[in-house]
């Protein structure tokens, strides 16, 4: 029954930081396995790029350890730490030609030339930036100079890849394709990936395993399908995807129960008009639209619940139009899930981070 | 913001009046250089190269030249490194008196240079017993110079961030190769703009100068003031005075254009 842990690329034990009197990173305890694309996910001021900050050694903690494969490697520089780092902003040296940034890494590890240059042509091809060696970083676009910063650390290998809101400068249809395209690289090179997002969609789509901040602390670590379909607080409830809660007076009238629950928005079923009724296996309650936002592939309705509360239902527009969904405010409708969709979450107020 | 036929008419006329009041006198100097008139009288009877040969020859004026070249030389090496270094102090750290300093670091080029020189010179003389020539000249002219160069660099590093050398650090690179290979890279441009700067302060100051060079050290500016009464000299003074004008145009054309290209990065 002894199964063999798989080498841990980045373990954080107990990892603290405070500015002053507030307390940026709150305790926090992870360990990433070799090869994982792991996204750290939460709100801006939740800590996450501290922690990410901490990792690659740009802020030493103010408790707790990094370890890196299993080396204790908290009070060592940036350049004594074997990661590398995409920066939000890309930090690409403007003064040097794009070759000469990829090749920084290898430059100031005194690499012999011809090899160095023979790598880093290499993974500028890897990002498809072959024939732009000569340009200056200026010249380049948003989504070039994302992949050139990508290129200057994946030259070096490093352990671990560190990653900060890496595609937060790119607009919305670039994003898309550097998503796939992070992902692949990543399959391609099985470097640990480690990334800060404040997108869930993001974290949700390109990660192996997400942790999700707030003030300071992990809420909840897990796969995305964990994540969304199994929140454990009320904050990762509403912090990924939209949170539908149940709770109190509503939560007994509707399912008899005590607590506060969360059924995902596209989990719901929407049946117009007051003659309908629920499946051995479900749970239903009736209300009124009261709002209905048609967004192309689908709509969202929300539904004020006669037993107090609101929902929003998520509904494929299958066959029906804007015209049909609009015309549907006001209208009694009564909202049908599975009892396997409902999650009981944690709805204690959340600590307060500990002030020192 | 569109300005009125006649606004716009005044404000013509008011930048043609004042740019007028500061060019239309060095032009003077500039032509009565070529004046043959050894009087300067107006308008000029006569063109002659005779002040720029005989200037050209003057030991006086080569001396002078040579020490004020020496001093301007001086003066920048030290605001250089001490303007570099004070600037790397107040932005990269934070510190007990960091305003202060900062403040003090400013203040010698607000100083009227009569009080700097009769200060400077009473401590070398009375306090220290230094003598005085070229080396207190250095050390006076330094004390102002130092300010072009800091804000230069200070205004630079700000613009910088710490983003570039975090990501040389990220890469590998120990301090020192960061800032051979990154931070002194970007420092050049406003480093040659500050040194310039300074020595063109250093060039053209008197005041101090005349208190902290002592008998026998003449800079330009002081050989000029010596001889601007003596009637048979006046001609080569303007010719110097005019060399002058040509040659402050160069290091301030250039400074300017060096800060003006590193903001449009």
């Amino acid at each position: 029954m002894f199964s063999v842990m798989p080498d841990q690329a980045v373990s954080l034990r107990g990892l603290r930081k405070s500015f002053g009197s507030v307390d940026a990173v709150a305790g926090v305890d992870l360990d990433i396995a070799d090869g994982e694309f792991f996204a750290m996910l939460g709100p801006s001021g939740s800590g996450k790029t501290t922690v990410l900050r901490m990792i690659a050694g740009f802020e030493s903690p103010t408790a707790g350890t990094v370890e890196l494969g299993g080396r204790d490697v908290t009070r060592l520089a940036p350049f004594e730490r074997d990661v590398n780092t995409v920066f939000q902003d890309y930090a690409l040296f403007p003064h040097m030609s794009v070759l000469e940034n990829v090749e920084y890494g290898l430059r100031v590890k005194k690499v012999a030339r011809a090899a160095r240059r023979e790598r880093a042509l290499e993974a500028l091809a890897s990002v498809r930036l072959e024939g732009f060696g000569q340009r200056r970083p200026a010249q380049l676009s948003g989504g070039q100079r994302q992949r050139v910063a990508l290129a200057r650390a994946l030259v070096n290998r490093p352990r671990v890849l560190l990653l900060d809101e890496p595609l937060g400068a790119l607009d919305l249809k670039l994003r898309e394709e550097m998503q796939v395209e992070l992902k692949a690289i990543q399959r391609e090179v099985g470097i640990t990936f480690l990334f800060v997002t404040h997108d869930q969609e993001e974290a949700l789509t390109m990660s192996d395993r997400v942790a999700v901040f707030n003030q300071g602390r992990i809420e909840q670590v897990g796969t995305p399908a964990e994540i969304y379909e199994r929140p454990a607080t009320a904050f990762v409830a509403g912090f990924v995807g939209t949170s539908n809660l149940i709770s109190g007076e509503a939560a007994r009238a509707v399912l008899g129960k005590e607590g506060t629950f969360s059924v995902r928005p596209e989990k719901l079923r929407l049946v117009v008009g007051d003659g309908a009724t629920a499946g051995p296996e479900e749970h239903s309650a009736a209300g009124t639209v009261s709002e209905v936002v048609y967004a192309g592939p689908a709509t969202r309705f929300v539904v004020e619940l006669d037993a107090g509360g609101r929902l929003i239902a998520l509904q494929q527009n299958l066959q029906v139009s804007s015209m049909d969904v609009t015309g549907l405010r006001g209208s009694r409708v009564l909202l049908v899930w599975h009892r396997q969709h409902e999650f009981a979450i944690a709805d204690a107020p959340l600590p307060e981070p500990a002030r020192s | 913001m569109n300005l009125s036929r006649t606004a716009r008419a005044l404000l013509r006329i008011a930048l043609a009046l004042g740019l007028g009041v500061i060019y239309v006198p060095l032009a003077v100097v500039l032509l009565n250089s070529f004046n043959s008139d050894r009087t300067f009288g107006w308008p000029p009877s006569g063109l002659t190269f005779q002040w720029w040969r005989s200037a050209w020859n003057s030991t006086g004026v080569r001396d002078a030249l040579w020490t004020s070249i020496q001093a301007g030389l001086g003066a920048t090496a030290i605001a250089l490194l001490l303007g570099t270094m004070a600037a790397f102090a107040v932005q990269r750290y934070r510190f007990f008196g960091r305003d202060t300093v900062s403040l003090l670091i400013v203040l010698p080029i607000a100083l009227p240079g009569i009080v700097t020189g009769i200060a400077l010179s009473n401590t070398f003389h009375t306090v220290l017993g230094v003598p005085l020539g070229l080396l207190t000249v250095i050390v006076g002219h330094a004390t102002f110079c130092v300010v072009t160069v800091y804000n230069n660099v200070l205004a630079r590093l700000r613009r910088m961030g710490r983003g570039l050398e975090e990501a040389s650090a990220d890469l590998g690179a120990d301090t020192f190769t960061t800032f051979r290979l990154v931070t002194f890279p970007m420092l050049r441009s406003a480093l040659l703009a500050g040194g310039l700067l300074a020595f063109a302060l250093s060039f053209d100051e008197i005041i101090v100068t005349t208190f902290t060079s002592g008998a026998g050290v003449r800079t330009l500016p002081i050989w000029i003031f010596e001889n601007l009464f003596r009637p048979n000299q006046a001609p080569v003074v303007n010719v110097v005075a005019a060399a002058l004008i040509v040659f402050s145009v160069v290091p301030i054309y250039l400074a300017q254009r060096l800060s003006g290209e590193a903001q449009t990065h």
